[in-house]
């Protein structure tokens, strides 16, 4: 406190005495008409060397360094146009067609697709089945057959083909699902939000930890053999996955862990129970104990199997309707599932603790994996009535199934990325003196670049493509979005550096303001004495 | 399994040492990622396969230990915080590794070790050797920080509590609560993670993961005085079960000092006396087994209660062989000369030592200065490994292998002068000084038990003319007191007072410049003075010309 009292009082003084001193001489003195030319020549030569040379000069030395960044083609990529396109490709069983329609048939028949919000109230008659590949069967009813165009018959299919179309690749939920950072879903679709806030947001890795939780050690001993049922249940979908993302699996027991909640004992039952408003305290006092990922900063998806203790066992969920949740699981949004796993059956009559039981895999993973489909995203929205979809076969996905996470991951990507740089580059215009270094530039640069490289493929219905160049865009986003040197001068306020600045510009600055005033103010007195001569 | 050792100390204090240890039998070498845990905590066990880790030890200490007044610690730590990791030979850029690692490991454990940079980390070429298994020396594999100012407290010791598989829910760890242990003169908890052998062929391999805490009770501050230690008292808890988990569950009490119970008096008395050598010293223990339900008695739980005959904890200590300390000496804030004086206690036998001090580069040591003097001669090291620093990048590196003859004091000097930093590198509070850290002195040291060659007794004779191997010499790591060095320290106001000052002397410079330029400067009749103008004023009204 001292010392800022002190040097705002010597800066008082010192601004007094330069201001005073000009301003006395100035006083004392009567000119002669030839050297009061002469003094106001010096004076403006003077003012032209402090704004020709000065001012560049302090301007340049005190300059940020900003390089260089693509805003235009930023802010054209704010508007976020999108078009999406799939090929569609319409095979007629043989005998569909007659002959003279067939000659008609043009090789393939490319279809633009806009996606659009259509009230579905078409009543269907068409049984639709979608295969596990990239199929759907369509049967197209009797009268339909004969004496129609080729017009006519892909006329009367369109909307069934719209609607595989939603189902296999993107519909509007979907999309806006995807967009769901910069577009605000309609109001009152709450089961669609709902939808919406559950899968992960898009990553281009995901860790999952499977851990059961063993809160009585001294009762059951409990073995899983995670790492076979890993193998032969999770990989293969993984596998799968893989264009999507890189996934790592890491398991691990931890013992006395509780859940948040005290269950309740349900007589009529004899089994305690959790109610489905109380699952939402369960998690926090777990989560302490699972220990987030040291070694990568991806996010993680949390399974947990939760044997229940002696003495609180069996134990059940209980839904809204306080009905018995079949799978005895639920699963956290954006976070992952639990699962109760009760060991009560083992006790047999006269039960010894502690006591060795095994867990059977098939039962746990089965509903592990179901969770995982739907955090991934890869939900089976509600087919239209009359559509059949095949089982999604020993990979637990279907290619169309794929394509269409990939769809819609590649459009989350676009959209977050471009959020990403398009407020990166508002940030850096509205703050003049963050220094913008030339990595943080060429990171911006290839962000863009790789978006618009996505956003083409997309129209041209590449989707691995779209997706891998969405990814790098996503990357190179985050890195300039978090480059630490952005910080350095972030905090360095104006009033500071007038502060600085004041005790050298303003007793340099007034001199010569004021003799400049001076001097038009005798140029306007002359130019009166001119014209009242003149008159 | 875990242990808990009790020591009570001649102070009259208590030293309470716990032990936990976890064995990962999975083969590490192999290059295949383990990714499924059970005993072994995730977040370490992803640390060592994500850093290609081999050995890592990392010790947080607060206080500072007293080796004359308690003796030898089980784990010598210095104060503050200290990491030393050796890393496998296939890391390529262990310093980009390194410092990775040092930012998760300051996440994991809730401490400031990202503040390990290249200018507080060196690579000891002897000090630090792998304590595992494998026989990799190449000490660029080796990385060693120290951080004396750390402050270690509770948000230190939750994660460390759960990286146990039993948490503080049963077993041990139920003592450990945190009012109590960070009320203590000397508080230190350790992780040290390596690599062993699972049978003795050792054909396969396995982590092991040590916890450590080490706490010294204060008798006045905790103890009120009273010579009279029970868990409770040290703990506020009891024990009432052994952590289900546990292979082993065990409380030794050092008993050495009191065979027949004429010092104290250890109550429920335990059958079980276990003796073994402990740094280079015999020592008994009763053995309390917590895996044993009768260990509990009928109380059903466990609460151990010393209590000292006399009040006077008159009894000869035996007086460490080895000792370390260290002090900067000379005045001003330009020069300064650091003193290191090692203390050889031993009646009649010399040992090397190895003495490692790392000095920031902040400090210049001046290393032609350096001397090493035992009993006012010259003492020539055998070795010596000098790295000079480079400003802002490195600190200094001396180690040293002297010989320590008997019974004497050995000091190294050498003097430095304290480099001026700039002034956005000065620290929050700089007027406190700077801290360097301890110094390392690592030796083996002719063992206490080979000492006395002239006791036969429970001996027979055969076997102790030649000293056996593990009995000779043991090894010893102590570390010096940490320095606290004033810098000097600027006023920190003082770049504004100097832009106003030099401001004001370039305007009024500039301001007579510029009204030399700009006007002209008359010699003007002076005014007449008083008298003259009364004249003339009296001469108007005469009708008279004026002056």
């Amino acid at each position: 406190m001292k010392c800022i009292s002190v040097s705002a009082l010597f800066l008082s003084c010192s601004l007094c005495c330069q201001l005073l001193v000009p301003l006395i001489l100035s006083l004392c003195l009567s000119l002669s008409p030839s050297e009061r030319r002469q003094g106001q020549h010096a004076a403006l030569a003077i003012a032209a060397v402090v704004i020709i040379v000065g001012v560049p000069l302090w301007w340049r030395t005190t300059e940020t360094y900003r390089a260089w960044l693509p805003v235009t083609q930023i802010n054209e990529l704010a508007k976020l146009q999108l078009q999406l396109s799939v090929d569609v490709e319409v095979v007629f069983a043989r005998g569909t067609l007659t002959p003279e329609q067939q000659k008609k048939v043009p090789l393939t028949q490319t279809q633009d697709e806009e996606h659009m919000v259509d009230g579905e109230d078409l009543l269907m008659v068409v049984e639709v089945y979608i295969g596990q590949r990239r199929t759907a069967m369509l049967r197209i009813g009797a009268q339909m057959r004969v004496g129609r165009t080729l017009k006519q018959l892909l006329a009367h299919l369109e909307p069934r083909i719209q609607q595989v179309l939603q189902v296999m690749s993107f519909s509007h939920s979907d999309i806006t699902a995807a967009l769901s950072d910069r577009v605000r879903p309609s109001p009152g679709n709450k089961e669609s939000l709902a939808d919406s806030m559950r899968a992960f947001k898009s990553s281009p890795g995901y860790e999952i930890t499977f851990s059961l939780l063993n809160p009585d050690p001294k009762s059951h001993r409990l073995h899983w053999d995670i790492e076979s049922a890993v193998q032969n249940y999770i990989q293969p979908l993984l596998t799968k996955l893989a264009p999507v993302a890189n996934f790592s699996i890491d398991s691990q027991i931890l013992y006395y862990a509780m859940l948040g909640v005290n269950p309740r004992y349900d007589s009529s039952l004899s089994a305690y129970t959790l109610s489905a408003d109380s699952l939402a305290h369960v998690i926090n006092p777990v989560e302490a104990r699972l220990g987030s990922n040291a070694a990568s900063s991806n996010p993680v998806l949390n399974f947990l199997l939760y044997v229940p203790d002696a003495h609180h066992s069996p134990l059940y969920i209980h839904d809204h309707k306080k009905q018995k949740v079949h799978s005895n699981a639920f699963h956290s949004p954006r976070w992952g599932g639990i699962m109760v796993y009760n060991v009560n059956d083992f006790y047999g009559p006269d039960p010894v603790f502690p006591m060795d039981i095994n867990i059977s895999m098939a039962k746990v993973m089965g509903v592990f994996l179901a969770q995982l489909r739907l955090l991934l995203g890869v939900q089976s929205s509600a087919t239209p009535p009359g559509f059949v979809v095949a089982s999604c076969g020993s990979a637990g996905l279907a290619d169309w199934e794929l394509d269409r996470l990939m769809w819609s991951r590649t459009v989350e990507n676009v959209a977050t990325a471009t959020t990403t740089i398009t407020s990166l580059a508002q940030l850096l215009d509205q703050i003049g003196n963050i220094v913008i270094n030339d990595n943080i530039a060429q990171q911006v640069s290839s962000t863009v670049t790789s978006l618009q490289l996505a956003v083409a493929e997309l129209e041209a219905g590449n989707l691995g493509f779209a997706l891998q160049y969405s990814k790098e865009a996503i990357l190179a986003s985050e890195r300039a979005f978090f480059d630490p040197s952005l910080l350095h001068l972030l905090y360095f306020p104006d009033d500071q550096k007038f502060a600085i600045y004041i005790p050298l510009f303003l007793p340099m600055c007034v001199p010569i303001l004021l003799s400049l005033l001076k001097m038009l103010s005798e140029a306007r007195q002359r130019r009166k004495e001119k014209q009242a001569k003149r008159d | 399994d875990e242990e808990l050792v009790i020591r009570p100390l001649h102070s009259g204090d208590i030293y309470a040492s716990f032990q936990f240890r976890t064995v990962w039998d999975t083969d590490f070498m192999g290059g295949k990622k383990v990714s499924h845990y059970r005993l072994f905590p995730k977040s370490l066990g992803q640390v060592i396969s994500k850093f290609s880790v081999r050995e890592l030890h990392i010790s947080f200490t607060q206080g500072y230990w007293r080796t004359m007044q308690w003796g030898q610690p089980f784990l010598p730590s210095p104060p503050g915080a200290e990491l030393w990791v050796w890393f496998q030979d296939t890391v390529t850029d262990v310093d980009g590794t390194w410092k990775e690692l040092t930012n998760v490991l300051s996440g994991i454990f809730c401490a400031s070790l990202n503040f390990i940079d290249s200018t507080n980390t060196v690579q000891p070429s002897a000090s630090f050797k792998p304590l595992g298994i494998g026989n990799v020396t190449d000490h660029r594999f080796l990385r060693y920080a120290t951080l004396p100012r750390e402050i270690v407290c509770t948000e230190n010791l939750t994660p460390w509590k759960k990286l146990l598989p039993c948490g503080s829910k049963a077993g041990l760890a139920v003592l450990m609560k945190s009012e109590k242990l960070f009320h203590s003169s000397f508080h230190s908890q350790a992780v040290h993670i390596r690599p062993v052998c699972q049978d003795w062929q050792c054909k396969s391999t396995s982590w092991e993961l040590r916890q450590t805490l080490n706490v010294v009770f204060d008798l006045h501050s905790s103890g009120q005085g009273k010579r009279e230690w029970s868990l409770f008292k040290m703990f506020s808890r009891t024990l009432t079960e052994a952590c289900p988990l546990a292979s082993s569950s065990k409380i030794y009490i050092d008993v050495t000092d009191n065979p027949q119970g004429e010092q104290f008096e250890l109550s429920p008395a335990t059958p079980l006396l276990s003796q073994a050598v402990v740094l280079g010293d015999r020592r008994t223990y009763s053995v309390y087994d917590l895996t044993q339900q009768a260990t509990f008695g009928s109380m059903r739980s466990l609460n151990m209660l010393l209590r000292w005959k006399s009040s006077d904890g008159e009894c000869d200590m035996m007086r460490p062989l080895l000792h370390g300390e260290r002090y900067v000496a000379g005045y001003g804030l330009q020069t300064g000369e650091i003193h290191t004086l090692m203390y050889n206690h031993h009646p009649y036998r010399a040992f090397p030592v190895l003495l490692l001090d790392t000095v920031p580069w902040y400090l210049r040591l001046y290393i032609h200065t350096l001397t090493v003097t035992s009993k006012g001669k010259d003492n020539k090291p055998s070795y010596i490994h000098y790295q000079p620093s480079k400003d802002r990048v490195r600190p200094h590196l001396l180690e040293m292998l002297v010989q320590l003859p008997p019974n004497s004091v050995t000091e190294v000097t050498v003097q430095f002068e304290r480099a001026l930093l700039k002034w956005t590198e000065y620290t929050p509070d700089p007027n406190h000084g700077f801290y360097v850290g301890s110094s390392v002195v690592s030796a083996l040291v002719p063992s206490v038990v080979a000492m006395d060659t002239n006791s036969t007794q429970e001996r027979p004779l055969f076997s102790s003319f030649f000293p056996s191997k593990e009995e000779s010499s043991y090894f010893v790591r102590i570390y010096t007191e940490p320095l606290l060095v004033n810098l000097p320290t600027p006023d920190f106001s003082m770049p504004y007072n100097v832009i106003c000052l030099t401001c004001t002397v370039v305007a009024v410079g500039y301001g007579s410049l510029y009204n030399l330029l700009t006007r002209t400067f008359q010699v003007e009749e002076p005014s007449p003075g008083l008298a003259k103008r009364l004249a003339n004023i009296i001469r108007k009204m005469r009708g008279v010309p004026p002056l």
